[in-house]
């Protein structure tokens, strides 16, 4: 049974996560054994990832039920790579966690919680079944609405009342989506959805799931006319946990728009259409939304919204090149979204501010730190030969090769407008001189942390920018990964013939 | 009785939206409550109504034969009862909280995280 390893990254997790239940005010104690829980699944996913990587697909029944009727867990290259990243974005979030979130928000289960988003988040990648699917965008959603509201400050409880509304909303139509779904073909097993969906005759309806679908996961996702939550709410709760939403949670919309819209609902030229309209609309305004921001945090959040636009309008081009772009950016996303806003919640430990107006003078201050915090932000903008770069030079191919002009414009328009936004950035925070403002007494600044403390507030940063540099300077074992996953998406009887065992 | 369901199902749907749609946080838990009953009922409508059939193999046969009722639609009905109950207890304790802390019930007075800080 060695294939049961890809369901290991569920019960790490789900075990440490009650295990902290049981610790419930030993807050010094709960941080030491998450670390140890997220050091763990880390190579429990490395593992995982070797083994599908060596072997293919692997497939795990549950209670030995067979593939049509059981809930199958499946693991196939897209889903392990993603579980992998999950993972290093977890271990370092727990890590600046430590430092960073406050002991009064900590006491409330802080950790416990973050457990359970990361099993949510790893079941969601994992899963081969449409409603238990479902169920784990359910378990990212709770756990995320008690991370988003915990400290119960203002602003936090207002971000959290139109996260929480859009959310739910969303389920409620991805449920919606599922019930026509299962009315249609009778089966909820996403590889049998595929040979089924085939057979139906009224198309109709088909496309109106695909479009419930897509405005589900949409919503999630962030995509254009649907993302007014992200930029209401996700500067709101602590860096640590917006920097874990920001890397993650969007992205897991964008995993499953990837599987349902290439597995079910392959190459429907109106929903590609559709789609490509939608990604060039969330490339224009998540970029003008980006340049008139003056908070880093706010800058970063519309840079969310922008480059999933990249993801969606590289699937809706359905080409094998385009689906590797994709996934090449799914992979530089996730680390660099995690690190923007872990280096977001580090500037403001060290000025006690996050916006642009009051910053200033960081690179006389600390060159280093500057040098490192240059690195992920140089790589956003995708200057050669850092991450940002390799995948856009896919998607670019592949958009010029379909003749989609427009989505080839708003790809040049989005990366351009990521550099101007970048360069003003970095000129108001680290060259300008520092304004005179009155800094807050009551707070602990960087310098006045212990050299421990300070590592630890470093260490999460530094480990992300060597995996960023890792993904820059090793494309060429990034892009063989990304053009084999692609090739999975797009042979799709691969995945169906690996679950159904035909 | 499809057709009855049916005209259930949209007018459930249809109260539920205009309720997300008004500016009280409660009629927003209200809408929340009644799109996640629409959207039970909907699956219950879809996996196809037939009486008098359970889905349950005659000691002599090996497999069900002819029209009998379909038990996953209700085994769906039931997770996703559950899940929404968890959300809306949330819910009801959030929007307790936020009416305490920011003293207004209108969701268009929230808006001081879209203000430049």
């Amino acid at each position: 049974m060695t294939n049961d390893i890809i369901i290991l990254p569920l019960v790490v997790h789900l075990f440490f996560s009650i295990l902290l239940m049981l610790f419930w005010n030993k807050v010094n104690f709960q941080k030491v054994v998450s670390m140890v829980g997220n050091a763990i699944a880390l190579c429990v996913a490395i593992w995982a990832f070797i083994h599908v990587y060596n072997n293919g697909t692997q497939i795990v029944e549950s209670g030995n039920w067979p593939a049509p009727f059981g809930i199958v867990f499946v693991g196939d290259m897209l889903a392990v790579t993603l579980v992998l990243l999950t993972a290093i974005a977890g271990f370092a979030v727990s890590v600046f966690s430590t430092i960073s979130v406050i002991k009064a928000r900590l006491r409330f289960g802080y950790f416990s919680v973050f457990h359970f988003l990361l099993l949510g988040l790893n079941g969601a990648f994992l899963t081969g079944d449409i409603f238990n699917l479902y169920v784990w965008f359910e378990i990212i959603i709770i756990s995320s609405f008690v991370l988003i509201s915990i400290g119960g400050e203002k602003n936090q409880l207002e971000g959290a009342v139109k996260y929480f509304a859009l959310n739910f909303f969303a389920s409620m139509i991805f449920l919606t989506a599922l019930g026509v779904l299962y009315g249609l073909v009778g089966t909820l097993n996403m590889a049998d959805i595929s040979l089924k969906i085939a057979e139906v005759k009224d198309t109709t309806l088909v496309e109106i799931s695909a479009v419930l679908f897509l405005v589900g996961f949409g919503i999630k996702s962030a995509i254009f006319p649907l993302y007014f939550w992200l930029p209401a709410s996700y500067h709101t709760p602590p860096s640590a946990v917006s920097a874990i939403f920001a890397g993650l949670l969007t992205k897991v919309g964008v995993y499953a728009l990837i599987r349902v819209f290439t597995l079910i609902y392959g190459g429907d030229s109106f929903l590609t259409t559709l789609l490509l309209f939608l990604a060039i609309m969330t490339i224009f305004s998540g970029g003008i939304g980006a340049i008139i921001q003056n908070n880093i945090k706010k800058v970063f959040m519309y840079f969310i919204i922008c480059h999933i636009g990249f993801m969606i309008g590289g699937l809706a081009l359905f080409t094998e090149v385009a689906m590797a772009g994709v996934i090449f950016y799914l992979i530089h996303d996730i680390i660099i979204k995690t690190n923007l806003f872990l280096i977001s919640g580090l500037i403001y430990r060290i000025k006690a501010t996050t916006n642009m107006k009051k910053l200033g003078g960081l690179y006389a201050h600390y060159p280093k730190l500057s040098l490192l915090i240059a690195i992920p932000l140089f790589s956003l903008v995708g200057i050669p030969p850092l991450s940002g770069y390799w995948p856009k030079i896919s998607l670019i191919l592949a958009s010029f090769n379909a003749q989609e002009y427009w989505f080839f414009g708003a790809l040049i328009f989005g990366s351009l407008i990521t550099l101007i936004v970048i360069a003003k950035l970095w000129s108001e925070v680290f060259w300008k001189d520092q304004p005179k403002i009155n800094f807050p007494k009551k707070f602990i600044y960087f310098d006045q942390l212990r050299l421990g403390q300070k590592f630890t507030f470093v260490f999460p940063v530094a480990f992300l920018t060597f995996v960023t540099l890792y993904i820059g300077f090793g494309a060429e074992h990034i892009q063989q990964l990304s053009q084999r996953i692609a090739m999975e998406l797009m042979n799709n009887e691969l995945y169906i013939n690996a679950v159904l065992k035909r | 009785m499809e057709i009855i369901l049916a005209i259930i199902t949209g007018v459930l749907y249809a109260s539920g939206i205009y309720m997300i749609l008004r500016r009280s946080m409660v009629k927003l838990i209200l809408g929340i409550i009644l799109l996640g009953n629409g959207v039970n009922l909907l699956i219950f409508l879809l996996g196809r109504i037939t009486k008098g059939q359970p889905p349950i193999i005659d000691s002599t046969e090996k497999a069900l034969e002819g029209i009998y009722a379909d038990p996953i639609p209700q085994a769906l009905i039931l997770t996703a009862i559950v899940i929404s109950f968890g959300l809306q207890a949330f819910a009801i304790i959030l929007v307790k909280r936020a009416y305490k802390v920011l003293k207004t019930d209108d969701l268009d007075q929230l808006n001081t995280t879209d203000e430049d800080s």
